[in-house]
């Protein structure tokens, strides 16, 4: 789950990370009102679930209170990279001397979190990665000891941070490694880092990723939920416990496992089609369930045929059968469906929904191949 | 031979009381004899499968009085790296655990740990390990697989089932079928098995089922090309799948460009590795 800006740094400022005087603001009038509060001179900051906002537009200095009322304006009536902006963080403005980047996340190939710091911070980070390897700088931490002075004084002697800040540093590392630990973040960024002219170290820009799997113990975390990322169809998903992504193709996909899910969608795309949708919809493939994805997979009028691809192991495949028709007489759908049927007890299901004018395929290949066919006759 | 698990194999079962632990326990017995036990916390003296097995407080009890030597978990995520620790500290060498969902900070804690008792685990978010007519330790169902020379490694599960049916179908056996779990943080990587199944003296060839995320599959390349003799077919997932959108699996997400599909069969490849591409196609490719 990823964080916005403001509630990245709210949590930052808890763990007593220094960040720039600002608050949120939904509206033009609340935004002069805190431009007043700071005064006047303020960074107008678009609050969008995507990276890039700066460079669309969405990050405006005000030199006053009238000009953070009319760049609010402006910003709030924005939509950047498909996203509509609901909300501006108003910042007082900073005077920089350098932007660092310094952030925490977790290091899948080593298996422990992993310290990325540059002295060259900014905007332009990616390219300084892609182009100047060698100015980034990594360091791991073990997850059971975490992070230790030390570590921050190596970092800030490898991004030749002057002295005088390494205790600051290291305090401010200290602090984002509990953030990183005690919020369950894949990813806690600051970037950039500012050195202001009056010798601070400030948090002018936060990003925070949660990681799902602990969103359990992270209730306060999981109440900022912004769904404005996600298609309804999604969100709806959701609730029933069903993991779904929407996409742009014709034929809707219903599949028991992610591996085997990803995998129809792929012999789809090899056979001529597109899949409409990422589903699984779990290893027993209950008719609740499947009603369910049936539903939600239907709300997308680009759908022309539904694939089932069920591999029945424990789960036999002619209860399946039997849930795919209860669903199939809830919902009553009027387009074609392509069923393969594999493992225990295929033979049974298949002929259950033969008997109901389904489309029933052998092979994988065999099943892409008639749901392609049959989408296209659909259009 | 087989790698991991074989008949020899004296397996207890962690959250056997509960219902995932207790049909799967059920399924595990009546493949071959090799659960001896299991564990739920409070339920300690009780016994499952019709007075057939023991149940005990803790693993380190368990471990006394049946001499166990590889334990499975399917307890809830919460309590998950709890019982792989509790494990660990017992003194079990061999760890699988099934669930799906452990928080990732906590995986690595337990990894960070584990690797300091040399302690192997398999998963967590996996289908387990199938010995084809020997052992059945996890969720994969048994009836799909015959015995054979072909080692099968794969991040998925009904995906590997759709692979091991298909090879089935064309005769072709498994030495041993090793799912390592859908997890970006997990206990035993592609090269890991492969290495096993390069040591193992029955198995002949391998196939590996990946997907996209991560860069084990580019490591694995890497082990391919430089130290093994044996024969490697492979299947990747998630060609078709959006960058930035986790594909069911926690680990299965393309970052900032890193991790896809056409990166990871590139490096197979150049490898030497036949990269089907349909799952079914996999077995033909030897």
């Amino acid at each position: 789950m990823k964080l916005h800006e403001y509630q990245s740094k709210t949590i930052f400022s808890k763990y007593g990370i220094p960040i720039p005087k600002g608050r949120v603001a939904a509206t033009p009038q609340e935004a002069k009102q805190i431009a007043d509060e700071l005064g006047g001179r303020v960074v107008v900051k678009s609050q969008v679930l995507v990276g890039g906002r700066g460079k669309a537009g969405g990050v405006k200095l005000a030199n006053n209170s009238i000009e953070a009322e009319q760049l609010a304006t402006q910003i709030l009536a924005m939509e950047i990279k498909g996203l509509p902006v609901r909300k501006v963080l108003i910042d007082e403005a900073s005077a920089i001397d350098q932007e660092i980047y310094f952030a925490i996340t977790d290091d899948r190939s080593a298996k422990r979190p992993v310290i990325i710091a540059s002295a060259a911070g900014g905007v332009d980070i990616e390219e300084v990665a892609h182009k100047n390897p060698e100015k980034i700088v990594k360091v791991h931490i073990d997850p059971l000891l975490g992070m230790r002075e030390y570590i921050a004084r190596d970092v800030a002697l490898a991004i030749d941070l002057p002295r005088e800040y390494w205790r600051d540093f290291t305090k401010l590392a200290m602090n984002l490694y509990e953030v990183y630990k005690k919020s369950d973040a894949s990813l806690a960024e600051i970037n950039p880092l500012v050195i202001t002219k009056d010798k601070k170290l400030v948090a002018l820009d936060g990003k925070m990723l949660i990681d799902d799997n602990a969103l359990f113990r992270q209730p306060e975390i999981n109440e900022m939920r912004d769904t404005d990322a996600d298609a309804p169809s999604e969100i709806e998903a959701r609730k029933y416990g069903l993991s779904f992504i929407k996409l742009e193709g014709n034929i809707g996909c219903m599949v028991n496992g992610a591996g085997l899910a990803m995998t129809s969608m792929d012999v789809i795309k090899l056979f001529g089609g597109e899949p409409a949708n990422f589903l699984d919809v779990g290893g027993g493939a209950s008719s609740e369930k499947v009603a369910a994805a049936m539903r939600i997979i239907l709300t997308d009028p680009n759908v022309k045929a539904i694939l089932f691809n069920i591999f029945g192991g424990i789960t036999r495949c002619d209860e399946v059968a039997h849930g795919i028709l209860k669903a199939m007489d809830e919902v009553k759908p009027k387009i074609p469906m392509v069923v393969r049927l594999v493992g225990t007890n295929a033979e049974e299901g298949r002929k259950l929904l033969e008997s109901a004018n389904m489309i029933t395929a052998e092979t994988l290949a065999d099943a892409a191949k008639k749901s392609v066919e049959a989408a296209k006759k659909g259009k | 031979m087989s790698v991991l698990v074989d008949k020899n194999t004296r397996l207890l079962v962690q959250g056997i009381t509960g219902h995932e632990g207790l049909f799967h326990t059920t399924q595990m017995a009546a493949y071959s004899d090799i659960v001896v036990g299991g564990i739920t916390p409070g339920k300690g003296g009780e016994w499952v499968l019709d007075g057939k097995l023991p149940v005990f407080d803790s693993v380190k009890q368990a471990k006394e009085s049946t001499d166990a030597n590889a334990s499975i978990i399917f307890v809830p995520a919460r309590f998950a790296p709890d019982a792989i620790l509790e494990a660990a500290d017992a003194g079990i060498p061999l760890i699988i655990c099934i669930t799906e969902g452990v928080a990732v900070q906590d995986m690595m804690r337990v990894r960070s740990y584990l690797d300091q008792k040399k302690v192997r685990l398999i998963g967590p978010n996996c289908p387990g390990l199938l010995t084809p007519g020997e052992a059945k330790v996890g969720i994969i169902p048994g009836n799909i697989a015959i015995p054979g020379n072909v080692g099968v490694v794969s991040r998925s599960g009904t995906l590997t089932y759709e692979v091991l049916y298909a090879m089935k179908n064309l005769g072709m056996g498994a030495s041993t079928c090793v799912g390592i779990g859908g997890d970006p943080v997990n206990g035993t990587n592609f090269t890991d098995v492969l290495e096993m199944f390069e040591n193992d003296t029955k198995t002949e060839k391998v196939i590996m089922i990946g997907e996209i995320g991560g860069s084990e599959e580019e490591r694995a390349a890497d082990y391919i090309r430089t130290k093994m003799t044996k024969p490697v077919a492979s299947f990747i997932a998630g060609q078709t799948a959006p960058p930035g959108k986790r594909m069911g699996h926690a680990g299965a997400i393309i970052e900032g460009g890193a991790g896809t599909a056409a990166d990871k069969i590139k490096a197979l490849e150049a490898a030497g590795v036949k990269v089907a591409k349909h799952p079914e196609e996999i077995p033909t490719l030897f």
